[in-house]
């Protein structure tokens, strides 16, 4: 450890309780930031820088390069649901007009690997799985060409029986996906399961564990020493990422180095995929990510269509784009896994909690991942705490990492029955939160910031106007729902910025790290701004690079909590360094200059054309969870808590979302706008998860019937609510900036506040997702038949 | 592959000299593009229709009635002032097709002659009765959007919302070859359900639709559309209804009850219009002609869900059509 100081850092909730926290930090760090109030240009509304470029069309994306020479790819991908494939005869598509190449897959990337490798036998080429799984690919002239040739690709298969019934592949009896115990490893954006997980038949699981790990106490006790029980079954569908901008990449062989454009939530993580399979330094790889159409957690490694078009250039000496069709994005590009959970909570009479047992399965496909048990380990603090998670494979895509993987899916059930729990209790859905969302040392839950957010948004929606459960009359019925999200706050301590500044004053930021939408470019121009003293828009950023310095992966929404505080450290390195030379040159003191002249006039006395100083992000000032067994998991997580407002036609079973009212906490917050957009968006994609969207496999061929955007339905124009949102500054003191993510807790909490404001609406539970008119129906059709 | 000829002739005989069962017309472009991409159709020439003079025009119809022309787009058709004021059906249903941008696009004549959207239709993969194999995959399969008549050959349902208004407005198609000329009741043609294969409606390879051809409606007649969906923007109905209405005084003299996305094809509704004729039009009417709009309805395994909301389609269209007023 190098030399350190101990400093007094804001902390607290702005406009709540602001108190300071005394931390020891790294000597060469900035000295405390002050809150927003106080400062220029972080916290203000700040457009993005390149908002212009976007909505001109001029922004070039992965999709838009095109290189001189440049042939296109089309993959062959398998069309049986499970086979092995005993040949593949290339011949006529090599032969096709255009064609300059055509490579197989020899190890598939993505999904689950059969644990022991003797179980199954070293086939020629690897088993296919599901429908749709990438064999091949070939590069051609044109892409009309490649698709075309692709067509020619003769496949001989030996057919397996197969299952993609998620109840179906639970039978003892069911056709076995894998020959015998399948691991899968989650990507940079999380996802995945434990390893080592007993596995019987298709189903892999449970793993058992609690808050902090193993389970805690004894649930069964806890059930029996409760006055109040709920039980209760929740179903989540599987949805597809469906980003705008499909999972593609331009492919470049030049001599001995690849360069490769890809749309990516990670450029080091598809350097480091590449460099392995191929077998050749990192160094000798640039990835480059400068603008990004969407990446939801399914963007991180090279991918197979990564690795097939980096062969491709290589065998065709190139450069070659493959970029995915809507098809292939929704067979293969990632999904989040489907649920099926049983959730019961035991509670005093005056709602303190005894009990949580949540015990789920799901299939994540060929991979695993299906856990939702996040929001009920952590978010309410309770004695007795079991939560049961199983995977079941299926011969469907894999499922990749999505925004927040298990927690809307886990959300929507916890927070239902917390409602309901409520309910039987007597209490006011709030009034209970309030009582049992309380921090616990070691939990993550921010209890205090949710507090906050309750009272907010309980004010700005109207909670009190309120009316009981099913009192509302008449063919549209409106209801007001509530419910809370959480999310880790997980820290990429790889994470490194360098500071250019010339003797013309200008300032340049380089990192690796990628802007997927959510907005660093910006952020780090504001808060390289404010340390010198300058306006964001005069600081030119420079990443999606794999040759600047190290950035994190963006996914696990760290990249804002992980990236500013380098920035910030090498800002305030440049800037001391050009006061430093200012001050010889003009036979002062850095200290005295520093207040006198601007950092401008400073530049101009450098004794070389620029400076620039690196600076990687340290330890959280508070340290690191204890007792996960990872650093970069920091004290304190993420919350909000978001209202909905819903109008049920109950002759048809439509669900509108009116109005959304989302409060939320990410630290501090550095560009209020762009956190409100992603806000929007996440409230948007939850929305239309919770009502719409819903992959549809054929059970009798494994196909997808809607791998489109046509009916694979997202919410459009006129589904979408009015939106209002409110930040709240949140300090503890963990960095330099002391700023956090955001993209995964925005979208938590929508489909189970939907659901809540369903129920008040018209007086039923609709526990399965999408809430479809016939769900809908359905529901009120079983009330009424119960009440008869 | 599939190469392609594209021609542009700029008169109607030139156009009807070159159709055949390979060279197919392209209006909008809309349903021809995804059945290309699909691989569902491999012609050898494209007749671009959007050259021909005098196609796009709505007009007065001598003797009554109005002529809309085959390359009308969905977009002016909604917004027409005189379709709007005369036959609102029609104008509504329209409007809620799809979205702005294929609206703008989509033509009434592409529009009636889409091939069905069934997601085994269009999947390459199934060799479906539609494309001449011998299986409606969607009869065991995933049928929750599928057909709840007359399905025993195919379950897809109709894609057309206009056909669905049309054939409700009594409307007529005009088909024209180098053989002549021949006007068509829309109720004759489309292929019946039961016998429903490749060929969707009576139109011959070398014909083309040149017009569609809306009857005078009597005086005081009262249209109205209703589309019941999952989703308000880019959704196809899960269930919907045309229905015009005649009245003396309240009394309903005379009613048309046209169902969409229930059938493989417009479906009437005799039974319905039957319980609103000789019956004051009201609440109560409204809602006998709901429940006997399903009258010979029979469920697929998931699409039992769609019984009420036909009989809300029709219970609130019939009441509409006579509050429009």
């Amino acid at each position: 450890m190098g030399d350190t100081v101990t400093v007094k850092l804001p902390q607290g909730i702005a406009g709540d309780a602001m108190t300071e926290v005394e931390r020891t930090i790294p000597a060469d760090e900035p000295p405390p930031l002050a809150t927003n109030d106080k400062l220029a240009v972080v916290g203000k509304p700040t457009p993005r820088l390149d908002g212009r470029l976007k909505v001109t069309g001029a922004a070039k994306y992965t999709t838009d390069v095109r290189l001189p020479g440049m042939l296109f790819a089309r993959m062959v991908r398998s069309t049986k649901p499970h086979a092995t494939v005993l040949a593949i005869d290339t011949s006529a598509a090599e032969r096709a007009e255009g064609v300059r190449a055509v490579v197989l897959v020899d190890h598939l990337l993505g999904g689950a690997e059969v644990r022991e490798p003797g179980k199954e036998e070293a086939p020629r080429y690897p088993v296919v799985r599901y429908v749709g799984q990438p064999v091949g690919a070939v590069a051609a002239a044109t892409q009309a060409q490649a698709d075309e040739a692709a067509r020619l690709v003769r496949i001989e298969y030996a057919p397996l029986p197969f299952v993609v019934d998620l109840e179906d592949a639970r039978k003892p009896d069911a056709p076995l996906v894998f020959p015998g115990a399948a691991e899968s490893r989650g990507s940079a954006g999380g996802g995945g399961g434990p390893a080592g997980v007993p596995q019987n038949g298709n189903v892999r699981g449970p793993n058992r564990s609690g808050p902090s790990g193993p389970p805690l106490g004894d649930v069964e006790r806890g059930l029996a020493d409760a006055d109040v029980v709920v039980d209760a079954s929740y179903r989540t569908q599987v949805q597809t990422h469906s980003a705008i901008e499909p999972h593609g990449v331009v492919a470049d062989w030049n001599g001995d180095a690849l360069t490769v454009y890809a749309s990516t939530q990670g450029t080091a993580s598809v350097r480091d995929e590449l460099a392995e399979v191929l077998g050749i330094p990192k160094g000798k790889i640039r990835v480059v990510t400068e603008f990004m159409g969407g990446g939801f957690g399914a963007k991180f490694g090279a991918g197979n269509y990564g690795v097939l078009a980096a062969r491709l250039s290589q065998k065709a000496k190139a450069p070659v784009r493959l970029v995915l069709d809507r098809r292939e994005e929704h067979e293969s590009g990632g999904n989040r896994p489907s649920s099926v959970a049983r959730l019961r909570i035991g509670a005093k009479k005056d709602g303190t909690l005894t009990a949580i047992h949540f015990s789920s399965y799901g299939t994540a496909g060929t991979a695993t991942g299906a856990g939702a048990g996040g929001p009920a380990k952590n978010l309410y603090p309770c004695p007795n705490v079991l939560v049961e998670e199983s995977d079941v494979f299926t011969n469907a895509g894999p499922a990749a990492a999505f925004r927040a993987p298990g927690h809307p899916q886990g959300a929507f059930g916890l927070e239902q029955s917390i409602d309901e729990l409520a309910e039987k209790l007597g209490l006011d859905p709030l009034v209970l939160r309030e009582k049992i969302d309380t921090q616990q040392e070691g939990l993550l839950a921010d209890a205090a910031a949710r507090r906050v957010e309750r009272r907010i948004g309980a004010e700005m929606v109207g909670w009190t106007k309120r009316h009981p459960a099913g009192s509302d009359t008449g063919r549209t019925r409106r209801g007001l729902g509530v419910a809370q999200a959480i999310w880790y706050r997980f820290v990429n301590l790889d994470s490194t910025c360098e500071v250019r500044i010339g003797r013309d004053g200008s300032v340049e930021v380089l990192s690796a790290v990628q802007d997927i939408g959510g907005g660093i470019r910006t952020a780090l121009a504001q808060v390289v701004a404010e340390e010198l003293g300058i306006r964001a828009q005069d600081v030119t950023v420079r990443i999606g690079d794999t040759s600047y310095p190290p950035g994190p992966a963006s996914g696990g929404s760290v990249t804002t909590g992980s990236i500013t505080p380098a920035a910030r450290n090498a800002a305030f390195l440049a800037r001391r360094e050009v006061y430093a030379q200012a001050a010889r040159a003009a036979s002062s003191t850095p200290e005295a200059l520093m207040g006198s002249m601007p950092l401008r006039a400073a530049a101009a006395k450098l004794r070389t054309e620029q400076i620039t100083a690196q600076a990687t992000r340290s330890d959280d000032y508070g340290g690191f969870v204890q007792g996960r067994g990872r650093r970069g998991m920091g004290i304190g997580g993420y919350g909000g808590v978001q209202f909905a407002e819903v109008a049920v036609d109950v002759e048809t079973g439509r669900v509108q979302v009116e109005r959304v009212v989302a409060v939320h906490d990410c630290g501090r917050p550095i560009n209020p706008l762009a956190i409100e957009g992603q806000i929007h968006g996440g409230i948007i994609q939850g929305l239309s998860y919770a009502l719409y969207e819903n992959r549809v496999l054929d059970r009798k061929s494994g196909s997808m019937l809607n791998a489109n955007l046509e009916t694979y339905k997202i919410a459009g124009a006129r589904e979408i609510p009015k939106i209002e949102v409110r930040i709240i500054e949140e300090y503890r003191g963990r960095s330099s900036t002391d700023a956090g993510g955001i993209g995964e807790p925005a979208t938590v909490a929508t489909a189970a506040s939907i659901a809540n404001a369903v129920y008040n609406a018209t007086g039923v539970r609709v526990r399965e997702l999408p809430m479809t008119p016939e769900r809908v129906l359905a529901a009120l059709a079983h009330r009424t038949e119960v009440k008869r | 592959m599939n190469r392609l000829e594209w021609s542009d002739p700029t008169t109607l005989p030139d156009a009807l000299a070159q159709l055949g069962p390979a060279a197919v017309p392209k209006a909008g472009g809309v349903e021809l593009m995804d059945l290309l991409k699909e691989g569902l159709v491999a012609p050898s020439r494209l007749v671009n229709l959007r050259k021909l003079p005098g196609l796009d025009r709505v007009q007065d119809r001598a003797g009554g009635g109005m002529r809309v022309g085959p390359l009308v787009t969905l977009a002016a058709l909604a917004e027409h002032p005189v379709v709007r004021a005369r036959y609102r059906a029609l104008a509504d249903a329209a409007a809620h097709a799809a979205t702005p941008q294929i609206r703008n696009m989509a033509t009434v004549g592409g529009n009636l002659l889409q091939r069905p959207r069934c997601w085994y239709f269009r999947s390459e993969a199934f060799e479906c009765r539609r494309k001449g194999g011998v299986h409606c995959f969607a009869q065991q399969g995933e049928n929750a959007y599928h057909a709840v008549f007359a399905h025993t050959a195919c379950c897809a349902v109709h894609p057309s919302s206009l056909a669905t208004a049309l054939l409700a407005l009594g409307a007529s198609v005009e088909l024209t070859s180098r053989r002549g000329v021949r006007m068509v009741a829309l109720e004759q043609f489309f292929t019946p359900a039961e016998t429903v294969t490749v060929r969707d409606t009576v139109r011959e390879d070398d014909e083309l639709v040149t017009d569609v051809v809306l009857p005078a409606l009597a005086s005081g007649a009262k249209s109205a559309y209703g589309k019941q969906a999952e989703k308000e923007s880019y959704d196809w109905p899960l269930a919907e209804v045309a229905v015009v209405l005649e009245r003396a005084g309240n009394q309903c003299t005379r009613a048309s009850v046209v169902l969409g996305a229930v059938a493989p094809v417009p479906w009437r509704a005799r039974t319905a219009e039957a319980a609103l004729v000789g019956r004051p039009v009201d609440a109560t009417s409204a809602g006998d002609a709901g429940r006997a709009a399903l009258q010979g309805a029979v469920p697929l395994q998931y699409n039992g869900y769609k019984l009420p909301l036909i009989e809300v389609a029709v219970r609130r269209a019939v009441l509409a059509a006579v509050e429009a007023s």
